[in-house]
């Protein structure tokens, strides 16, 4: 399997006026080939987010990215806006954390596929509004013909949530970063969109890290996990071999603090145990 | 949309109509014309029969009931002062107005675009903590002093420009000047509010992941959407403007409605004071119908009548 992705030692910390606040991300390594979906697992506050965005670059002032991120053996710390604006999109496509606000309200939700389209794709109108269409069929939106003219509000939760995911693989990236995107969401509707993503992935060999704080989701969606703790990835490998022998406290506390979640688990994992591939499970970060 | 516009108009009518009573009260608080027009050595036959050509020798509720009957009508009376329709005196006045409100309002505008916009790209830098400092100090120099010294410094020690009058274009630079004060410094703070939102908001850093550049996420994806905050301050201040012009029609007896209304108090010409009073709120009203369809030009929510649904 080809490296898509390599970041070594990635550290973000936010200025503030009395000096740096502690490291929000603290040296994470992370490797992932083409193809490959990863789990990103952590508390609230452990640092999901801020790695997801500084893949993409998209740390800003007062925030500071050090250490290396190379996606396809290009390096992205530091680099220059116009390599991070060829990257964004079409090479790292991100469905965001918090969806209800990912849509800007003035514009129709075609309006903003096709834009995307013709400017990143450099595609036609015609063709950009006909492909527009079908993304949103594609992301199961009914009516897709008609509802290409209506704008956010006029969408609920679910359906905008499937609309970013539609905007985000409409530029074909070879890597998508999707950052809880179901949290918000109903168990449905989630089943739904986990269901939308894992075929997106299969069809496409798009690779994936999908950030969550659910166990379960992690299991149903990636073959290898990463549990980040304080910053810090504590704990990487294949999601059978991290759960059945968790090596950090955490991990372990997350397994029991539900239940519930842990038992299921277990259940799920029980009946496909080849899913274990035998990676080793080692201590990352 | 309909119904929203028909409530806002109903309601702009009540105040106005609330406005126009309250004022026709305090003029006559002010005193009697009489006592102003006539020397002070004119008999009570003399004063009876000013009042009684001038309506004033009613009972005031009388005189009020006669006001609203012409009012309703557009027939304000006579201006005292200048023996010629109320209505026409207020009416003539309103065009030096409005030209130098509007280009003291576009300028002001520009302004605070692009010094919000910088402002706002460079949040908490230097030039945003220049341009903060700058405008939040001009806005609060009060602008009859402004006027002053703007007169003493430019008019007549300097001598580049005349001290008054609105014939030349040179004569329109500090009464212009003055009107920005104020909205100049309100406006580009809420600009940088606003853009500042705007540019952290979920969708532009989503615009911003799709690969977009600089120009495209500020013109196309923030700025439309902080047009809202801005249209309804820089909406505010064209109304605002009535009191600018007042300073500036008694410092720099620059023509409009504002030395109109100056010249009604001090003449007692109470029938010139309700008509400008009734043009200035209708112009009022008038740009709050414009914010309210700026609104819903840009906003499809507005338009489409209806919030976040789920
Ligand atoms: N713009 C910022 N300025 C300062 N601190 C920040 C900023 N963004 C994030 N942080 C800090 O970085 C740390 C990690 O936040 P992050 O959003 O990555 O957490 P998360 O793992 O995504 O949590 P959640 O599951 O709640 O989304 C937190 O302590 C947060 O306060
Ligand atoms: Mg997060």
């Amino acid at each position: 399997m080809t490296t898509l992705l390599e970041v070594e030692d990635l550290r973000v910390e936010f200025l503030t006026d009395a000096g740096p606040a502690r490291p929000a991300v603290n040296g994470v390594d992370l490797r992932l080939g083409a193809g490959e979906t990863l789990a990103l697992l952590g508390e609230s506050g452990s640092g999901k987010s801020v790695t997801s965005r500084a893949l993409m670059g998209l740390v800003d002032f007062p925030g500071v990215v050090r250490g290396s991120i190379r996606f396809d053996g290009t390096e992205l710390v530091d680099a220059p806006d116009r390599t991070l604006r060829r990257v964004r999109g079409t090479g790292i496509g991100m469905v965001f954390q918090d969806s209800l606000d990912s849509l800007n309200p003035v514009y129709t939700v075609g309006a903003q596929l096709t834009e995307a389209l013709q400017v990143r794709m450099g595609m036609t109108r015609a063709d950009a509004r006909s492909r527009s269409v079908e993304l949103l069929e594609a992301v199961g939106i009914v009516d897709a013909e008609q509802r290409v003219d209506a704008y956010p509000h006029q969408f609920s939760g679910g359906m905008r949530q499937r609309v970013c995911i539609a905007m985000a693989v409409a530029l074909r990236p070879r890597l998508l970063i999707a950052d809880e995107p179901t949290t918000a969401l109903d168990v449905t509707v989630q089943a739904g969109i986990l269901r939308l993503l894992r075929g997106l992935t299969e069809d496409t060999g798009m690779a994936m890290v999908f950030v969550t704080h659910d166990l379960a989701v992690a299991k149903q969606v990636a073959e290898r996990v990463m549990v980040m703790f304080d910053g810090r990835a504590v704990e990487e490998g294949s999601i059978g071999n991290v759960f059945a022998a968790p090596s950090h406290p955490y991990t372990r506390r997350l397994l029991s603090a539900h239940p519930g979640r842990a038992r299921h688990w277990r259940d799920l994992t029980k009946g496909e145990a080849r899913d274990d591939d035998g990676e080793e499970t080692h201590r990352a970060g | 949309m309909w119904t929203f516009l028909r409530r806002r108009l109903l309601t702009s009518g009540i105040s106005l109509v609330g406005v126009v009573v309250v004022v026709f009260f305090l003029a006559r608080i002010t005193g009697s014309p009489a006592s102003l027009y006539l020397p002070e050595s004119a008999t009570q036959e003399q004063i009876d029969q000013f009042n009684r050509l001038n309506g004033l020798d009613d009972p005031v509720l009388v005189q009020f009931w006669n006001f609203l009957v012409g009012a309703v009508r557009l027939d304000f009376g006579d201006s005292i002062w200048q023996r010629r329709p109320a209505l026409e005196v207020a009416l003539s006045a309103m065009p030096p107005t409005l030209s130098l409100a509007g280009i003291a309002l576009a300028l002001s505008i520009v302004i605070a675009l692009v010094a919000g916009s910088v402002a706002a790209l460079f949040r908490f830098r230097g030039p945003d903590r220049v341009i903060s400092v700058t405008t939040l100090t001009i806005s609060s120099i009060p602008d009859f002093w402004f006027a002053l010294v703007g007169i003493l410094v430019l008019a007549v020690n300097l001598r580049v420009l005349p001290t008054s009058g609105y014939a030349t274009p040179e004569a329109w630079i500090l009464p212009t000047a003055t009107l920005m004060l104020a909205p100049v410094g309100v406006l580009t703070q809420v600009v940088r509010g606003a853009m500042i939102d705007a540019l952290g908001a979920g969708f532009v850093q989503n615009a911003r992941a799709r690969g977009y550049g600089r120009v495209r996420l500020v013109a196309r994806h923030a700025l439309r959407n902080a047009a809202l905050p801005i249209v309804s301050v820089a909406g505010d201040r064209a109304a605002g403007m009535v009191n600018g012009s007042i300073i500036v029609g008694s410092v720099f007896a620059f023509p409009g409605i504002g030395t109109v209304i100056l010249g009604a108090v001090l003449n007692r010409d109470f029938s010139v004071i309700q008509a400008s009073v009734f043009v200035v709120g209708v112009g009022v009203i008038l740009v709050n119908i414009v914010v309210d369809a700026v609104y819903a030009l840009i906003d499809p929510r507005v338009r489409l009548g209806a919030g976040r649904s789920s």
